[in-house]
């Protein structure tokens, strides 16, 4: 076992690369997904009826489909349209689309949980379009889907594991390949877990702070 | 021909449909009692195992579940006990689905109320007793929703333990359109088959809401 763990310490860095591809992949889709879901929410409550029920079917198929077909879909199903990218890329952008259905669907049912009262008093003091959306809606919303945005987050951390079935190099795949190559299977995947951990517990500690400001400065 | 999909394939995918049903429903047969005895773990707050079940809940659940497979698939037999593949893949997913489920019981134990207690305790009813009669159906009832919830996530968990050599619907399906050279059939015919499987939960949520009359108490929460 001291073995082991010296060769897992001896190969740290290629845990720590994992780890920072993982959490790169990760920020980056989740960034994407963030927006994607602004929009995707706008079409679920969009006025004209072509464009809601479009969104809605689109996101009900997505959020029944396990990650790993909809990564496989993209992965063999963007070739088949003549759009050629890295593994890499296949995963972000399967990543992202995939978590924008969910996040499309936090912020819709936060956004039709918010008061009435508020946005009828912001009509009533004059604000309208941008001002009206930046400085009144979206502050209640941000603050209720926090942690549920923190949550999709973990998920998509969770998520990008799988993307080593497509050999794209995150955290379980640099496990994986220390384990075949010395033959540690145990201390190798428990590493990664560890690592999944942490960052996940980093996650947690941040909607925690976040939320604890939102409070402080009502 | 269904979806564009010749016999053998249709055959091959429903015997994956097979795998993914046995996988996800025995995780959830095996997780489901073990997330409410790691709940009651931290209910009761036993000494030492308590906290515990708290650091093994957040431990799984912030665990991915090919990474977890990987790590019990080949860790178990260095330990002298041999699993094949689709036994480590339950293992895996039930002790996930187990963590999740945790936190379902515990906030329905959290939010049960206690002067029920009380009063069963007042009638002399034993600890058992009183879980069993008292508790139990209730926490059950107002768990459902979110259990049922969960369930449907483990079955769409279950395609990540294709690590591990399963070879479940999506398994199927790439295997498919690898030798078509038409993955689109294969994919769009597995995406309709988790739909169909995730539409029976919800069905099968209804039926049991109805029979134990969660809807009403879901009414007047």
């Amino acid at each position: 076992m001291s073995r082991d763990f010296a060769i897992i310490w001896a190969h740290l860095d290629v845990l720590l690369d994992g780890l920072i591809n993982t959490v790169w992949l990760s920020v980056a889709s989740g960034v994407l997904a963030f927006f994607g879901g602004g929009l995707i929410a706008t079409g679920l409550v969009a006025r004209q009826r072509l464009t809601r029920w479009t969104t809605r079917v689109l996101v009900d198929s997505m959020r029944c489909a396990p990650f790993l077909l909809f990564a496989y879909v993209i992965y063999y199903g963007l070739p088949s349209f003549g759009v050629r990218l890295s593994n890499w890329r296949t995963g972000l952008i399967a990543l992202a689309i995939y978590n924008s259905a969910y996040m499309g669907e936090v912020f819709r049912g936060v956004w039709a949980e918010l008061p009435r009262e508020a946005i009828e008093a912001g009509h009533a003091f004059g604000f309208h379009g941008l001002t009206f959306f930046r400085r009144i809606i979206l502050p209640p919303v941000m603050e209720a889907a926090t942690p549920l945005l923190g949550n999709q987050a973990i998920q998509i951390v969770k998520d990008s594991a799988l993307l080593t079935i497509i050999a794209v190099p995150e955290l379980t795949h640099a496990a994986n390949s220390l384990a075949n190559t010395y033959f540690i299977p145990f201390l190798a995947f428990l590493a990664a877990v560890a690592l999944y951990w942490l960052v996940c517990l980093v996650i947690e500690g941040a909607v925690a702070l976040a939320l604890r400001r939102a409070q402080a400065k009502r | 021909m269904i979806l564009g999909l010749s016999g053998p394939d249709v055959l091959s995918l429903l015997r994956a449909v097979g795998a993914t049903l046995a996988i996800s429903l025995a995780s959830i047969a095996i997780g489901c009692p073990l997330g409410l005895g790691v709940a009651l773990l931290r209910w009761a707050k036993i000494p030492g195992l308590a906290p515990l079940a708290a650091v093994y809940v957040s431990l799984v659940r912030a665990c991915p579940a090919a990474t977890l497979g990987l790590l019990l698939f080949f860790t178990l037999p260095m330990a002298g006990i041999t699993v094949d593949a689709v036994t480590a893949g339950i293992i895996t997913l039930a002790l996930i689905t187990s963590a999740f489920n945790a936190e379902i019981w515990r906030a329905a134990l959290l939010a049960f109320p206690k002067d029920q207690l009380e009063a069963a305790l007042a009638v002399g009813m034993r600890r058992g007793l009183r879980f069993r009669l008292i508790v139990f159906p209730q926490i059950l009832r107002a768990s459902l929703p979110a259990l049922f919830n969960e369930m449907t996530y483990m079955v769409k968990l279950t395609p990540a333990v294709a690590v591990l050599g399963v070879v479940d619907v999506t398994r199927a399906a790439v295997r498919i359109g690898a030798s078509t050279y038409r993955p689109l059939p294969p994919f769009l015919a597995a995406l309709v088959i988790y739909g169909v499987i995730v539409f029976v939960f919800v069905q099968a949520q209804r039926i049991a809401e109805r029979r134990l009359g969660s809807h009403i108490i879901g009414r007047r929460v």
